[in-house]
């Protein structure tokens, strides 16, 4: 834990080298329900630096979803400040893309129409982005794919298919909510693995929440861990592993250490379920 | 005899043989025969047993019934293709504007609560009250001809749309909300590109319901008051103890119900082949 500590500080980015995308202060959120108030967010101070891969880990319910729909301007926060990119945030912006939990392909649309969604959500010229689209479905394999259904694709595929939705929106910050939560493990891998090899080619800043350790250790710049009810920031971990990565890095020490580090943060904090 | 011999034919070393050509289309083969059976029983009370032909006429004096009727002309107003007409044109109408108005108000309802919520026992209110009960009042508000009949089609056929068209709204995935509000996406977008076609499925099994029915309000409506129709033919035929042209007639309705039900289910087909399939993946 301490050898850790020790390679971390030092090579923390500050604002100096890296622009700040994000920085976030005091952030909170309540809501109001029939049965009282409930604080999801309490007090969250943090910097995402342009061009990082943060993750989110912490146990169901300590508000990381809740997290991610505040920066994506899907919901109001309570108190507190958040700016993307020197502007305070205030709902859904174009810089922000969003990959959900579920792909939520529109069933009724080929999976090129899908991808090309957003754009027409957001009044883009459509013939600009049809080359680029078609592009994207390349980069997560599925050229072959684009005039198929999301029925005729599996679970993994379909997420691929959300994936290249939201690079396709050219965003500076792609939030992902648990995009692989639902696949199996060996799929969930590869995933991982593609995630990485994306990533490495657009250099967005990700911002990528999920509930397991190893993910967020294997994908991640920094690691924020999380405290349950109400959601607070335990710690913020840098991953200082080398890139790129591939799956032999799970075995190494280094990557042992990083998620023992982070599940006795979070065992601290009552536990992962 | 042949599809006996297919069937019983063995096949040890293939498991996998095709089904029988009565497994894969009953349709084609035994409801055919189902039709046949009914019609040889009903020919066996009637012709053999006897049963009085004002009860029951023999099927070779219905479908003698029917053929005269279809014989003429359509414009011949003793010929069924006039008064089939019509029918068909005041169910048409009413069913248009009825399921339009009921898809249209469902969707204000749900998207605005606050309507959905004020009008809510309203809607149920007047939903439970037997709408074949207004029918007479029709004709005092707009006497004998096509207003009246369109106007009860257009109130029974509404209730049924609307109500799917509510279930409908409730359903659309509020992960399909969220994804278009995170693009920015306007109010007219969200609701012809998310929620409009989210509700198709619902929306087509209330006018499947619709389609049928339209048919029965468009003959309330002629029973009550009117001087064609095929609703105005069962009165008169009723009246006239024809009771091989009435059963010609009915079945002439039968089948003009079945081909609205089978016109709304084509283009269902048309516009939401996804609907069926989709479900088992949408899930994941």
């Amino acid at each position: 834990m301490e050898a850790i500590r020790a390679v971390a500080a030092p090579l923390d980015p500050g604002p100096a080298q890296t622009p700040v995308l994000i920085r976030a202060h005091g952030l909170s959120k309540t809501y109001v329900t029939s049965s009282g108030e409930v604080t999801a967010l309490k007090g969250l101070d943090f910097e995402i630096y342009d061009g990082e891969f943060v993750s989110v880990v912490g146990q169901s319910g300590c508000g990381k979803s809740t997290l991610l729909k505040l920066l994506a301007g899907l919901l109001p926060f309570t108190a507190g400040s958040v700016e993307l990119n020197g502007r305070p945030l205030r709902g859904p912006t174009r810089e922000t893309a969003v990959v959900f939990q579920s792909p939520v392909l529109l069933p009724w649309r080929t999976v090129l129409d899908n991808v090309m969604l957003p754009i027409e959500f957001r009044k883009l010229p459509l013939a600009m982005y049809l080359q680029s689209a078609v592009s994207l479905l390349e980069m997560v394999g599925l050229s072959e794919f684009a005039q198929r259904y999301p029925f005729e694709l599996s679970g993994g595929m379909q997420q691929r298919v959300a994936i290249a939705r939201a690079l396709l929106q050219e965003p500076r910050l792609l939030l992902m909510d648990e995009p692989f939560g639902a696949l199996d493990a060996m799929t969930r891998d590869q995933m991982n693995l593609e995630l990485v090899r994306i990533w490495g080619r657009s250099r967005k800043t990700v911002i990528f929440i999920t509930h397991s350790i190893a993910e967020a250790v294997f994908l991640s710049d920094r690691v924020i861990a999380m405290t349950p009810r109400p959601g607070t920031i335990a710690d913020i971990i840098a991953i200082e592993l080398p890139r790129p990565r591939d799956l032999s890095v799970i075995n190494t020490d280094w990557f042992g250490r990083y998620t023992a580090r982070l599940r006795s943060l979070l065992d601290a904090q009552g536990g992962l379920l | 005899m042949t599809v006996e011999a297919l069937d019983a034919r063995p096949s040890p070393t293939s498991p996998e043989a095709p089904p029988s050509v009565l497994r894969r289309y009953p349709q084609f083969t035994i409801s055919p025969a189902i039709l046949l059976a009914l019609l040889a029983a009903w020919w066996l009370a009637t012709d053999v047993l006897g049963a009085p032909t004002y009860v029951l006429p023999p099927p070779q004096d219905v479908m003698r019934a029917l053929l005269g009727g279809l014989s003429r002309s359509p414009w011949d107003k003793a010929s069924y293709w006039y008064h089939a007409g019509i029918t068909v044109w005041e169910a048409m109408l009413g069913f248009a504007i009825g399921s339009a108005l009921g898809a249209l108000l469902g969707l204000v309802l749900s998207h605005w609560p606050i309507l959905g919520k004020s009008w809510y026992p309203y809607i149920v209110g007047f939903q439970s009250l037997p709408k074949v009960a207004l029918a007479p009042l029709m004709v005092v508000w707009f006497g004998f001809g096509l207003e009246g009949k369109v106007f009860i089609t257009a109130i029974i056929t509404f209730f049924p749309v609307l109500v799917n068209m509510m279930a409908g709204y409730q359903a659309v995935e509020p992960e399909r909300i969220e994804l278009a509000r995170s693009c920015n996406a306007s109010e007219l977008h969200l609701f012809t590109k998310i929620i409009i076609p989210s509700c198709l499925p619902f929306l087509f099994a209330g006018l499947g319901v619709a389609s049928v029915l339209s048919v029965l309000g468009a003959v309330v409506g002629e029973f009550v008051g009117a001087s064609a129709g095929l609703g105005m033919l069962l009165m008169q035929f009723t009246q006239a103890m024809e009771i091989a042209q009435l059963f010609a007639v009915i079945l002439l309705l039968a089948v003009i119900g079945f081909l609205m039900n089978h016109i709304v289910s084509l283009i269902e087909r048309r516009h939401c082949f996804w609907a069926q399939r989709s479900n088992a993946t949408a899930r994941t």
